[in-house]
């Protein structure tokens, strides 16, 4: 059995690596797929610890953050197809105004 | 002391790390979407090291089998064509760099000063099965029942408000 630092440290960097990816980029795809990034280094880091103390509650909340992460990319991602109907592009630099 | 698990995580490490890096600077919006089905692959293969199976094949089931499919449904729904024309990064890319040191900083300092972090995990009993545990867990009325529910409720409002979001009206309901 491997330390649990390891598994926390790659999350931690992970994290950080989907916490670029928002603040970085211009597409709203992209800028999804980060948030992806981040539950799921959210995710390891309750796995790591539920094993450390041998417990089931961060493996339930796992299951939970996962149900919730699809369900946020079913509305975010039609929020974003009908961002492009109305202004034909989903580069967020773009998307200023709220209407039309 | 260098084990067969170390080698395997340090492989699963990089590989996780090395296309989550792609995920974030990849040109072509089709080529990020295989790259984050890589990134998550690698999360599930920890999550199996860990010896947490069933979220192991729930994070390919509903993570590569139906987010990243919708992820690359809207990508072809969206994009004339998958590259991204002018700057892939907007002009704030000094800041956005700072804020994730930042906060790469603020997690390392918050996770190394709390005392638990050094609890170190037992090899577990051979008779304990996780799938069982989470499974008497949620369905326990002292357990996680109540949660439960809710996620199913939650899921069908969010069914729902995807089909309203996305319905395309025609022009005279406008």
């Amino acid at each position: 059995m491997l330390p649990i630092e390891y598994y926390t440290g790659l999350s931690v960097i992970l994290f950080t690596l989907g916490a670029l990816g928002v603040l970085i980029r211009r597409n709203a795809l992209i800028i999804f797929m980060s948030i992806e990034l981040m539950l799921n280094s959210a995710n390891l880091a309750f796995v790591s610890f539920a094993r450390s103390y041998e417990g089931m509650s961060g493996q339930i909340f796992v299951f939970f953050v996962i149900a919730v992460a699809a369900a946020e990319v079913a509305v975010g991602l039609a929020l974003i197809v009908a961002i492009f109907h109305t202004k034909r592009n989903i580069d967020v630099d773009q998307i200023n105004s709220m209407k039309g | 002391m260098i084990t067969v698990s170390l080698i395997i995580f340090l492989i699963v490490a990089v590989i996780t790390l090395g296309s989550a890096l792609m995920v974030v600077t990849a040109r072509n919006l089709v080529h990020a979407a295989l790259w984050l089905v890589v990134a998550l692959f690698g999360v599930a293969i920890l999550f199996g090291l860990l010896q947490a199976g069933f979220l192991a094949v729930v994070q390919v089931v509903i993570y590569i089998g139906a987010i990243v499919i919708l992820i690359i449904f809207a990508i072809m729904l969206t994009q004339r064509n998958a590259l991204e024309i002018g700057s892939r990064f907007n002009e704030n890319w000094g800041w956005a760099l700072g804020i994730s040191a930042l906060v790469f900083a603020a997690l390392v300092w918050a996770i190394v000063s709390w005392p638990g972090f050094h609890v170190q995990a037992q090899p577990l009993d051979a008779r304990f099965d996780s799938v069982a545990e989470l499974g008497k867990a949620l369905v326990a009325s002292n357990g996680y029942a109540l949660p439960f529910e809710l996620a199913s409720v939650l899921l069908l409002a969010a069914l729902i408000g995807a089909i309203v979001i996305a319905w395309e009206r025609k022009p005279e309901e406008r």
